[in-house]
C-alpha cells in the first residue's frame, strides 16, 4: 500500500490539518508520499519532509499551482496516481473541491469526510448531518478519500527525513482563472485546530455584542466560532461558521453562547471533549449534549466569565 | 443561455432520522421528503438569472423515484421552464449520477450547470465536481455570489479563511453554498401553473449506464450518546468545574 496525500498549505507554511491527515494515512498503513503543489513553496515541502511517517515528498513548484484551482491540481494528481493504492486530502474547502474531480478522472468513487479507518478499504463517515455514522467499504483501486481532520490526532511535525523530489509538469488551461481573494486576517488560532473554541449565536444580537465572544476567546487563547444565525445576521464572516455546512471542530473545550443547538450546528461540534452551554432557555437543545449547563443571561454571565478567568 | 439545474429529493432537513434495528440502513418509511435546500438555492439563482434576461431557459433534472416528480413541480413553480425525471428506484452513487448527468449535458447543451454543493442525506459534496470532470468543464464550488459577464461566470467562493473570486469560461459547473441567495416561496397560482409545464419521464436504462458498486454500505449506527451533563449555578462554579473536574482551562 502506498498513499498519496495532497498537502494543505499557503505556499509558506504547511497547514496543521495536514498533520491530522498524515495520521489517517498511517492508520491505513504502507508508504506515504505527500504532494506539495504551489508556487515558491519549497519551505512547505521541507516541513512536510520533516513530519514523522512521511516516506517521500513530491514538490510541484509552478505558477500554475499558486492558487489551488481544482482543474489544474486534479489533472496533476491524475498524472501521478499510478502506483498508489490511496489518494487522499483533508476534507476542507480545497480537498472537497479537488478530490471528487480526481476520483471521476480515475473512474472511481470518492469517500468523503472519513472519521475512522477500520481497514485499508473500510472507513466510517457521518451522514445526515452527523446524526448517523455509516461504515462503508471501497471496492476501488485507487481508493480516493477526504479526511475529517478533527477526528485524527496530529502526526509529529519533526523526526522525519523524507527525500524531496521535484515534479516539472505545469498543468494549465482548465478554464478557470483566479481573480482575487478576501482573506480574513486573524491573530487567533485557526478554528479547525484550536484547543478551545468559543462560539456565539443569534442571541448576541449585534456585531458590537459579538465582541464579548472574542474577548472570552482571547482570555482562553481560543478560536472564535459562530452559528449560522450569527453569520446570516452579519455579526461575523461566514468562515467562522461551525456546523454541517461550515467547519467541523473537535476541540478540548467548546463554549456555546446563545446558540440553541440546531442539528446542523451540532454536526459541527458534538465531538468536542468538553461542551459548555450558556443559554437563557432551559429547553434549548444544546443543553442535551452539554457537559456543563449554565442557564442565564449571556450579557451578565459572559462579562463575569471574562473578569474571573 | 440555457441553464441546467440537477436537483434531489431528500429527507426534510427538520426530520431527525433513525437507523433500522438491524443497522442495515436509515429508516425512511413515512418520512417527510423535500427538495434538498442547496438545490432550492440553485433553482433560485437560475430563476434570478432568467429575470435579469441572462438565462433563456431553465431545465431542471432529477434522478430518482417517481415520487421525485413532486420536487420537480416545486422547481417548476419557482420558475424553472421544463422538468426531466430519470426514473430509478434504487439510490445511485455520486459517480453514477454524474455519468447520467453528463449524458443529459450532452443532450441539452446548457451553458451553465447550477447545482447544490451537497445533499443533506449523504453529505457527499461530490456530484458537481465529478460532473465537471466528466464534461471537461471548469468548476466553481461553494458559490456565495454569481454573475455572468463577457461570456464568463464570475463566482465568489466560500473557502477556508475567507472568500475567493474565480472567472470560469462557459460552459461551466457552479455549486451553491447557503449564502448565495434566499430561495423564494412557491405561490399557489404558480403551483397551479407548474402543473401545466412540461415534465418528461425517461427510464434510467435509456441512458445506457451500468451502475457499478464502488462503495458498499456495511452498517449504519447512531453515534455514541454523550454522558448527561450537569447544571452549574453560576460562573464561579463553572470555572471551578472546568479547572478541577474537566481540567480544560
Amino acid at each position: 500500500m502506498h498513499t498519496l496525500l495532497l498537502a494543505e498549505h499557503d505556499n509558506a507554511t504547511l497547514n496543521a490539518v495536514t498533520l491530522n491527515a498524515i495520521s489517517a494515512a498511517q492508520a491505513i498503513g504502507g508508504e506515504l508520499t505527500v504532494l506539495v503543489a504551489g508556487e515558491n513553496c519549497r519551505a512547505v515541502a521541507e516541513q512536510a519532509a520533516a513530519v514523522t511517517g512521511v516516506t517521500r515528498v513530491l514538490l510541484a513548484d509552478n505558477a500554475a499551482y499558486r492558487h489551488p484551482l481544482a482543474e489544474n491540481i486534479a489533472a496533476l494528481l491524475d498524472t501521478q496516481r499510478s502506483g498508489y493504492s490511496h489518494l487522499m486530502a483533508v476534507a476542507n474547502a480545497n480537498g472537497k473541491d479537488i478530490m471528487p474531480r480526481v476520483a471521476a478522472l480515475a473512474d472511481v468513487a470518492q469517500i468523503s469526510d472519513i472519521i475512522a479507518v477500520e481497514s485499508p478499504t473500510v472507513f466510517k463517515r457521518p451522514i445526515y448531518a452527523g446524526s448517523v455514522i455509516a461504515t462503508v467499504e471501497s471496492h476501488d483501486d485507487p481508493v480516493v478519500l477526504t479526511v475529517r481532520a478533527s477526528s485524527f490526532p496530529a502526526a509529529a511535525a519533526e523526526g522525519g527525513t523524507a527525500p524531496i523530489e521535484p515534479l516539472e509538469q505545469a498543468i494549465t488551461g482548465g478554464g478557470a482563472r483566479f481573480v482575487g481573494e478576501d482573506r480574513v486576517v486573524s491573530p487567533r488560532p485557526q478554528l479547525a485546530t484550536a484547543r478551545v473554541v468559543v462560539s456565539g449565536g443569534r442571541a448576541l444580537g449585534s456585531r458590537e455584542n459579538f465582541a464579548l465572544i472574542e474577548q472570552l476567546a482571547d482570555k482562553l487563547h481560543g478560536a472564535v466560532g459562530a452559528s449560522r444565525a450569527a453569520v446570516d445576521a452579519g455579526m461575523v464572516p461566514n468562515d467562522l461558521q461551525v456546523g454541517q455546512t461550515g467547519k467541523v471542530v473537535a476541540p478540548e473545550l467548546y463554549i456555546a453562547v446563545g446558540i440553541s443547538g440546531a442539528i446542523q450546528h451540532l454536526a459541527g461540534m458534538s465531538n468536542s471533549k468538553v461542551i459548555v452551554a450558556i443559554n437563557n432557555d432551559e429547553e434549548a437543545p444544546i443543553f442535551q449534549i452539554a457537559d456543563y449547563r449554565l442557564v442565564g443571561d449571556l450579557f451578565e454571565v459572559v462579562p463575569q466569565l471574562i473578569e474571573r478567568l | 443561455m440555457k441553464i441546467l439545474v440537477p436537483v434531489k429529493r431528500v429527507v426534510d432537513h427538520n426530520v431527525k432520522v433513525r437507523v433500522k434495528s438491524d443497522h442495515s440502513q436509515v429508516d425512511l418509511a413515512n418520512t417527510k421528503m423535500a427538495l434538498n435546500p442547496f438545490c432550492e438555492i440553485a433553482i433560485e439563482e437560475a430563476v434570478r438569472l432568467k429575470e435579469k434576461g441572462i438565462a433563456s431557459e431553465i431545465v431542471v433534472v432529477t434522478i430518482g423515484p417517481d415520487a421525485a416528480q413532486e420536487q420537480l413541480r416545486t422547481a417548476l413553480a419557482m420558475g424553472a421552464d421544463r422538468g426531466l425525471l430519470i426514473a430509478c428506484d434504487s439510490p445511485l452513487e455520486p459517480l453514477t449520477l454524474a455519468k447520467v448527468l453528463a449524458k443529459v449535458v450532452e443532450q441539452e447543451q446548457p451553458q451553465l450547470i447550477l447545482m447544490g454543493k451537497q445533499s443533506i442525506d449523504g453529505d457527499n459534496n461530490q456530484t458537481g465536481q465529478m460532473l465537471a470532470a466528466l464534461c471537461g468543464y471548469p468548476q466553481a464550488t461553494f458559490a456565495a455570489a454569481l454573475a455572468i459577464e463577457g461570456g464568463e461566470a464570475l463566482v465568489t467562493r466560500e473557502v477556508d479563511g475567507g472568500l475567493q473570486r474565480l472567472a470560469l469560461s462557459l460552459p461551466a459547473v457552479v455549486t451553491t453554498d447557503l449564502r448565495l441567495n434566499q430561495p423564494r416561496y412557491t405561490s399557489l397560482p404558480n403551483l397551479m401553473k407548474a402543473k401545466r409545464k412540461p415534465l418528461n419521464v425517461t427510464p434510467f436504462s435509456d441512458y445506457g449506464i451500468e451502475p457499478r458498486t464502488h462503495v458498499s454500505l456495511l452498517k449504519v449506527e447512531t453515534p455514541p450518546a454523550r454522558q448527561a451533563g450537569v447544571q452549574v449555578a453560576n460562573v464561579d462554579e463553572l470555572i471551578d468545574k472546568l479547572k478541577h473536574q474537566a481540567k480544560v482551562i
